[in-house]
Order: C-alpha cells, then structure tokens, then sequence
C-alpha cells in the first residue's frame, strides 16, 4: 500500500460520490424538463438560463424547509430511513467500472474503486437493503399511508428482486464470470450482450423499473392513492434525502443496464481509432455517460407515458410472467452454450 | 335507433389477442406518440412577458356607457337587474331634477348602481337585457383584493369617463342590434 494508491483511491471516490450528487440534482431538472416537453409545455425556465439554478433552487428550498417530525414516530428510525436510502444509493457506485485504465507514469489506474471479482452480486445484494430505509421510513413514520407504501415497497423488491437476479443469471452463465470488469471487456467493439440476451434486457429493465419504485411501478409513494406514500410525513432534507436517493439510484441502474447489455465503456470501432490508452479511457468514460444518459431519458420517457399498475396487476406481471419468462431465458442460454462448447 | 352522436361505439367483450395481452405494441405505440410530443409547439404562455390575448368580444368587467353628449344612458328600468341569473345588480332610481339634463339621458336614472362582482357570472344577459344600451361588458379583467366590500363596484366604478370613452363597438354588432328590435322579446316591446 503506498501513498499513490490511497490518493488515487480517495480522488476516484471523491469524483464519482460528487459526479453521482450531481447527475442526480441534475435528473430532476431533466425530469422536469423531459416531463414538461411530453406534456406540450416549457418546464423550469425562470432560476438561471434555461432555469439550470432550478436544481439549486430546490435543494436550498429543502434545506430551509421546516424539520418535522410527527410526534409518535419513532425518532431514532424515522432519521434512518432516509440515512439508509441515501448511504445504499451511493454505495452500488463503488463497483461499476465507469471506463477502462488510464496510464500514468508507467502505472495502470482502473477507472473503478472495487475491481471485486463478485461485482454483479454486490450490486444486487446492496440494492436489497436500499428497500429498508423505504421499510424503516414508512414504518417509523407511524402512519397508516406511509407504512401501506412502505409494505407495498417491500414486497414489490422482493417480487422483482427474483426476475431481476434471473435475468442477470443468464448473462452470468454467457460471460462465465460475476466481475462486472469482466462482463464488460467480454463485450468489446459492438459485441453487446443486448444481441444475445434481448428478453433478458427486457426482464431486466422492467425490474430495475420496479426496483427503483419508478412509474409505471412507483406504488410505494403514489400520490394518488397513499398521499405521497413512504414519505408522506417526511419533510425538509430527510424528504429531499429519499427523493435524491430515487435518483441516484436511477443513475446506477442505467449505469448497470449500460453495463450488463449495451457494453459499457466499449463502442463500435474502437480499435480501428489507432489512439493512445488514455485516450481511449476518456472516450470511453463519455460514451458510457451517454449510454446512462439515455437509459435515464428512458426511464423518464416511461414514467411520463404510462399509468400506474394496480398493486395485483404488478405482483401477477412479476409473478406469473417475469419470473417464468426469466427462467426459460435461462434454460435456453443453458442449452445453447451446451451446444456451442 | 338513430345514434345521438357520431362518437358512440359498438360494446363488445372480445378477449384479448396474445400481443394485446402483452402490452409491448401497445406500450410502444403509446411512447412513440409521448416522444413526437417533444417537438411539438408548446402551448406555454410566458406570463408576466406575454399576455394571453382576449377576444374582441370578450366578457369582463362591465362598464355603464354616456350617450355621446356624454350623458348616463342607464334609466334605472331594472331590467338588468331582472335578466342577470346570479341576482348580482342592485340599482335605486331616482327622478331627473331640472338643471341635470347635462348629466341624464332621460327623465329617470340610477341614483346608485351597484353591481356584486363576485356574484356575477359573466353571461352578458344584463348586457342582451338593456333596452337603452347602457350597459356592456369590456375586455378589462376584475381584479383581486382582499376585501368583499371592494367586489361591490358602484357607480364611480362603472360609469364611463366622459375624456375616456370606452370601445364597445364590437360587443355592439350589428347581430346585437338587430336582436334589439326583436319584437319577439319583451324588453323591446
């Protein structure tokens, strides 16, 4: 361990929890944005040019806000739950490789904080407890709306936390490795995994929907029916909190989605470009942010065109068909890779 | 059986085909139609730089018209009063005394003409109902306030300014005046 590692580390760490504040904060200008164009409209216009203060704007509102905390709630887990949220949303960055090596001064600097060998488990794993600060919110909260959005939270992770780690499965068996490194360099040039597995990509994105408790799945805190749900009785900073951890963990389930099927930092004719390694780090670093970028325009596309499921309706979708559909995907990779070996 | 409109449709229970039970063409078609959305016009209208601008016609705060000698018109005959569906004119005539021909058309006019803004509905029934074309609603806007005492607008508030004529010509078409003579309706009997 020498002193170059640890900075490095501490640099890398720093950029990407700062790069993931701030995609968040800027995903709920979009969100607006995007919200306001499908809806013939001009969204935030008024904070800054182009109302790009708006983010700012929202987050000085929140801290300013009135902390209130309703008097029979549980203190100690009313102020963890959004804790929780927020400290698991950041934690799944840690593994993603947001870009190949850099080479500086003869020493390879990965573009990742954890080259862990099970990254794809670690990512499923932590996105599991993100549900507890939904969970320990919604039931500290000593309200009927909040703990209702706070089971339907939990059981909706669970139902979907199956399809979702199906569908990963099968693109686990393809690249015969768990390490996100590994599945990403598997999916060089345009080789993309999204050829191969596209009812998996599907299974996936409609689980990573349900797991970030986006619309059309966002029945944890629909307003219609729950008030805002989870987070009725939050307020101030704590809901600010639950609200960016939603974006943030947006951000990293484009990340993994770009990852797992759309190669990551990889695109077409890379090796037929002749530029450095550095270079090729760089471009690489942009043209997964692209890919994340379009995979949050997507999810925000979906959110603004579809309604709401009802709650049978969603357990039976991830019941009767996801998780079906997502083990026949694997019996058929299974069959396939038997037959090409 | 004759249909009341063309937009009724046959009812059917039909079940549903497999790529309709899988809602993807659906789902599809439906973000296909959000995303062509994005590049249309937006409706938005900028508020304190652009106004919405109103129609020639339209129906707003209310003005009392002098004559072009610029006496009052209204004769305090009530009709108004008895057209508008929210009961929101109160008037209290009085008699012309001599010297006041200067001010009053005819030999009767409204000592007081107060008219509840927040009663009034906007129809322009009061305005169809006046048989000496006194009466017409404007494109101005009644403006808020905190105060309910200050919707009773009265006759300093109604009543034209006799250097500050206000237009109503287009209110007043010739559609209007036509249905003025329309023995048809009591008013102009």
């Amino acid at each position: 361990m020498d002193w170059n590692y640890i900075i490095y580390k501490i640099i890398l760490i720093t950029a990407i929890m700062t790069v993931s504040l701030l995609v968040a904060m800027y995903s709920t200008y979009f969100e607006r944005k995007f919200a306001a164009w499908f809806q013939d409209r001009l969204g935030p216009n008024r904070a800054g040019p182009f109302g790009l203060m708006q983010p700012l704007a929202d987050g000085l509102k929140l801290l300013f806000k009135e902390e209130f905390m309703p008097n029979t709630a549980n203190r100690f887990l009313f102020i963890m739950g959004p804790m929780l949220a927020m400290f698991v949303a950041l934690l799944t960055s840690a593994v993603i490789p947001w870009g190949s090596s850099l080479n500086i001064g003869g020493k390879e600097y990965a573009l990742q904080v954890a080259d862990i060998n099970i990254g794809i488990l670690y990512i499923v794993a932590v996105t599991s407890v993100g549900v507890y600060g939904i969970m320990l919110g919604g039931w500290a909260s000593n309200n009927k709306y909040s703990l209702l959005g706070a089971i339907r939270a939990a059981s909706q992770m669970i139902s979907y936390e199956l399809a979702m780690g199906l569908a990963i499965l099968a693109i686990v068996m393809m690249s015969d490795s768990l390490s996100l490194n590994e599945i990403i360099s598997q999916q060089k040039g345009i080789n993309w995994n999204i050829w191969y597995q596209p009812v998996g990509f599907l299974i996936f994105m409609i689980c990573a929907l349900a797991e970030c408790n986006r619309a059309p799945f966002d029945l944890p805190e629909c307003e219609t029916e729950l008030v805002g749900g989870f987070h009725t009785e939050y307020s101030s900073m704590k809901l600010g909190f639950f609200l960016f951890a939603e974006y943030i963990n947006m951000f990293i389930s484009s990340a993994v989605i770009s990852a797992l099927f759309f190669g990551g930092y990889h695109f077409p004719f890379e090796d037929s470009l002749g530029l450095s390694q550095n270079w090729m780090a760089i471009i690489g670093v942009v043209v997964f942010f692209m890919k994340i970028s379009f995979f949050g325009f997507l999810f925000m596309w979906i959110r603004w065109t579809l309604p709401r499921f009802r709650y049978d309706q969603l357990m039976r979708l991830g019941w009767t068909w996801l998780i079906p559909i997502a083990i026949f995907n694997i019996l058929i990779t299974g069959v396939v890779l038997m037959i090409n070996n | 059986m004759n249909k009341l409109t063309n937009k009724s449709k046959l009812v059917s229970d039909k079940q549903m085909t497999l790529s309709e039970k899988l809602y993807l063409p659906a789902i599809f078609k439906g973000m296909i139609i959000t995303f062509s959305h994005l590049f249309k016009k937006k409706v938005t209208i900028q508020y304190p730089e652009q106004t919405k601008e109103f129609a020639e016609i339209y129906r707003g705060k209310h003005v009392l018209k002098r004559d072009d000698e610029g006496r009052e018109r209204c004769t305090a005959c009530g009709l108004c009063a008895l057209a508008c569906p929210a009961e929101a004119i109160t008037m209290i005539a009085a008699e012309r005394k001599k010297g006041e021909e200067h001010l009053y058309r005819e030999e009767k006019y409204a000592a007081t003409y107060e008219i509840n803004m927040l009663r009034c509905i906007f129809c322009g029934l009061c305005e169809e109902a006046c048989p000496k074309e006194a009466i017409f609603l404007t494109k101005e806007i009644v403006p808020s306030s905190f105060e309910r005492q200050d919707f009773i607008y009265g006759k300093d508030k109604l009543v034209e300014s006799v250097d500050n004529r206000i237009d109503v010509s287009k209110r007043q078409t010739a559609e209007v005046l036509e249905f003025k003579k329309n023995k048809n309706f009591k008013h102009n009997k």
